[in-house]
């Protein structure tokens, strides 16, 4: 049965004609690619687009409709030498997208209406003192408020609906008192516009929202980025099920296209994307994405087979079921909804800070008004004066204090290899002292790797890798990677559940299972050794090789746990998986604290143990079975090989083979929220500073502008220190 | 000192200008891949061929 590939699931249907898709590409990185890409591209005859996307590492295709397979353009790229996959943007990323380009609108008003409100109101300021006739000035505040109000009206909108929903839910964020101050402000202006007087303060509250708005939307942008990568490595990791589309007949589907009811194919060595009941065939699977437990189980007509888990053996057909109708997904799921809700009870540290900052500004000004009124001035100047405390108290700075640190740190990480799912991680990492590891796929590998080819010579290594390629077997997979081996050899045949042979120069070669190569002495030798191993034996006329494979740990495993300790953060490991492997395990790292055999339960109940006890746990875990811990923890982190909810429940993803990320997002978090607090006092001594001018009554619209931008330039390049943090090597 | 009473609506128009043609560009794309133009920038060729049939002879280099 060959099988077709169908991407019409990906396609969108311009119209006039048009088909479009948006294909993510790995191994784009310079100018070179670019064109590379886009002239082989063009060239296929049809095409009418063929856009790189270089920040998002994607690819935007047209073609006249029906004219050319999607597939084609896959294939033209592998041979151009890049991998590419179909990609379909989630909801969520679309949103981000959105809402990134209305603020990078509305800065741009906002900034248009500052620039020219200040070509006005410099005159106006240098007209004061000297010549500046009174009908002159009234002009310019005229054409002023003609600019300010409607670019306010437009440019304020994020703020003024986020202030708009806190107050209506009865909660006070940020975005209230600048709201309030802003529209005061203006208000205030237009009164002594009409009242022709000499200062007016139009400038001040725009000038306000663009800061604001650079702010908002670096943090946006952030976002959005964080979302494209890891959309992208979605796609790249290629979810497809091979559906049968008549009784004998097959096609390749993206997962998403495959309905309940369908029945899918799924071959040895091959993950499966979706949750079924097996309908045909026997084979054994690896569940260790989902349980942790790396013995593999198994699998008959009947039994359930959930999203993730590898086929070792036989070919299964499985009917495909809705997600949510397994009896482990659903208690994972409701263990999940459970834990997500008590984590949205943490306050972040800028809604802290506001929730004390409002009351405190408001009342100055109001204490400020009654002062002047008691002092005898009259009612006109102490409304002004105390509305020149709102102005000049708007939380300029204190708006960019965190966000800035947040995009200079968030940058910092990525390039350390950790993606931030959410911005207030940061601030929660920093509290950590208690790190929990998953073990199967956390702290080892998620891939077999060969532990004994140094003990084989080097060209049975080579032979055995390139006889393992006609096999999918997983542990086969694992020799033939690390062998390097490219060209599989002719004339092998498979014996299913047992290996693969053939003929070489007139000798018989074996791959497979001790028994099938009449290796088990050996074979029996290394697993009294290593017990968590799987073998695979090499057989060559009368010679006979054994390799052991398993999931070995990450290389900097070791290293990374004894910095974690040095560091006072105490370390344990919470696994699914068997005593015998998670002791091993334990005893190499050196982490006293293991747990074996675990469910998910009981991994949240030992958490909610180390909360009572006024720990901040951060766990650190791939499978199905961590995700509501991951949710249930202070903080979470996921390796990108995690199963989709996890991954989507981790606040923090890490991508490579090392485990240094977790230390990396330690450090980085730990100087970035030192800038924040340091911003914050920036902000806040600035207020000090500026407050009893106000209160006073000596500030000037000049006096209020220069303090602003000196404010929030000052804060902006504190942020830029987050950019470079010491990394020891490990 | 008449003069600024055309002078200063002409500054605006021209800010409006700059701001119109700022919506454009973003509307029309040009901040979507910040990277992509950087590099598009420096490289030899003209960027994006405008017309795929010219290039077909050239696509294998």
């Amino acid at each position: 049965m060959q099988a077709t590939r169908d991407f019409s699931h990906y396609v969108k249907h311009l119209g006039s004609g048009l088909a479009h898709i948006d294909l993510a590409v790995e191994g784009v990185s310079c100018a070179g690619c670019i064109s590379k890409i886009e002239r082989g591209l063009s060239a296929i005859p049809d095409v009418t687009l063929a856009r790189v996307n270089l920040t998002d590492r994607r690819v935007a295709l047209e073609w006249k409709e029906g004219a050319l397979d999607p597939a084609r353009f896959i294939d033209r790229l592998a041979e151009l030498g890049y991998k590419a996959y179909p990609f379909e943007a989630v909801t969520a990323e679309a949103v981000e997208a959105e809402n990134s380009r209305f603020l990078l609108r509305c800065l741009g008003v906002a900034a248009f209406a500052t620039m020219n409100v200040m070509m006005l109101s410099i005159p106006v300021w240098s007209g004061n003192v000297s010549d500046m006739l009174p009908e002159q000035r009234d002009f310019f505040h005229w054409i002023s408020a003609l600019i300010a109000l409607p670019a306010a009206a437009y440019a304020g909108q994020p703020f003024f609906r986020s202030a708009f929903n806190a107050l209506r839910t009865g909660n006070v964020n940020m975005d209230v008192p600048i709201s309030i101050g802003v529209i005061l402000a203006l208000a205030t202006s237009i009164v002594e516009t009409i009242g022709h007087a000499e200062h007016a303060y139009f400038d001040a509250p725009i000038m306000l929202l663009t800061f604001l708005l650079v702010g908002r939307y670096l943090d946006q942008n952030m976002r959005r980025r964080t979302r494209a990568v890891a959309g992208n490595l979605a796609a790249l990791k290629a979810e497809t099920a091979t559906k049968f589309v008549g009784p004998d007949e097959i096609s390749v589907v993206p997962a998403a296209a495959v309905m309940a009811g369908d029945i899918v194919l799924l071959r040895p060595g091959e993950r499966s994307a979706i949750d079924g009941i097996v309908i045909e065939g026997r084979s054994e699977i690896d569940q260790s994405l989902i349980t942790g437990e790396t013995l593999h189980a198994s699998v008959e007509p009947g039994s359930e087979v959930y999203a993730g888990s590898l086929n070792v053996s036989g070919s299964l057909r499985i009917r495909v079921s809705a997600a949510s109708e397994g009896t482990l997904l659903a208690e994972i799921q409701r263990l999940l909804d459970h834990a997500v809700q008590v984590r949205s009870r943490y306050v972040q540290l800028a809604d802290r800070a506001s929730r004390l900052y409002a009351p405190v500004v408001h009342a100055t000004a109001f204490l400020t008004m009654t002062g002047w009124l008691i002092a005898g001035a009259s009612f006109h100047d102490s409304i002004i004066t105390a509305i020149t405390v709102l102005i000049i108290t708007c939380p300029c700075a204190l708006g960019l204090a965190i966000p800035t640190v947040q995009t200079v740190a968030s940058g910092a990480m990525f390039r350390a290899g950790v993606l931030l799912n959410s911005g207030d991680a940061i601030e929660r990492v920093v509290a950590v002292d208690r790190i929990i590891f998953d073990k199967t796929g956390t702290l080892t590998l998620p891939e077999f790797d060969v532990v004994n080819s140094a003990a084989v010579p080097a060209d049975v290594v080579e032979l055995a890798g390139r006889l393992a390629l006609a096999s999918h077997h997983p542990v086969a997979a694992a020799l033939a990677r690390a062998a390097g081996a490219k060209s599989p050899l002719p004339g092998i045949t498979e014996q299913p559940g047992q290996g693969v042979r053939g003929i070489l120069k007139g000798e018989e070669v074996r791959l497979g299972s001790p028994t099938f190569c009449k290796a088990d002495g050996l074979a029996n030798e290394i697993l009294s050794r290593d017990p968590e191993a799987s073998v695979v034996a090499f057989a060559r006329g009368e010679k006979r090789y054994v390799f052991a494979v398993c999931q070995s740990m990450r290389p900097d495993a070791r290293a990374v746990i004894a910095a974690l300790q040095k560091r006072g953060v105490a370390v344990e490991i919470i696994s699914g998986d068997r005593e015998p492997a998670v002791r091993a395990a334990a005893e190499m790292l050196q982490i006293p604290e293991w747990r074996a055999g675990v469910t998910p339960a009981d991994k949240i109940a030992r958490i909610e143990e180390l909360k009572r006890q006024g720990f901040k746990v951060m766990m650190v875990g791939d499978g199905l079975n961590d995700a509501p811990s991951l949710a249930a923890a202070h903080v979470s982190m996921s390796p990108i090989s995690a199963a989709h909810l996890s991954q989507a429940t981790a606040d923090l993803v890490f991508l490579g083979n090392r485990l240094a990320p977790v230390i990396a997002s330690l450090d980085h978090s730990r100087k970035a929220l030192h800038l924040m607090r340091q911003n914050l006092y920036l902000a806040l001594g600035y207020n000090f500073l500026a407050v009893p001018i106000a209160i006073l009554g000596f500030v000037t619209p000049p006096i209020a502008a220069a303090a602003m931008s000196g404010s929030s330039i000052l804060v902006m390049l504190n942020a830029l220190r987050g950019r470079h943090v010491p990394q020891e090597t490990l | 000192m008449e003069v600024i009473v055309f002078l200063v609506p002409l500054a605006l128009l021209l800010g409006l200008f700059g701001l119109l043609g700022f919506l454009w560009s973003l509307k029309n794309g040009q901040y979507d891949d910040l990277d992509g133009a950087a590099w598009r920038a420096i490289s030899d060729d003209d960027g994006t061929p405008a017309r795929p049939v010219e290039l077909r002879s050239e696509s294998r280099p």
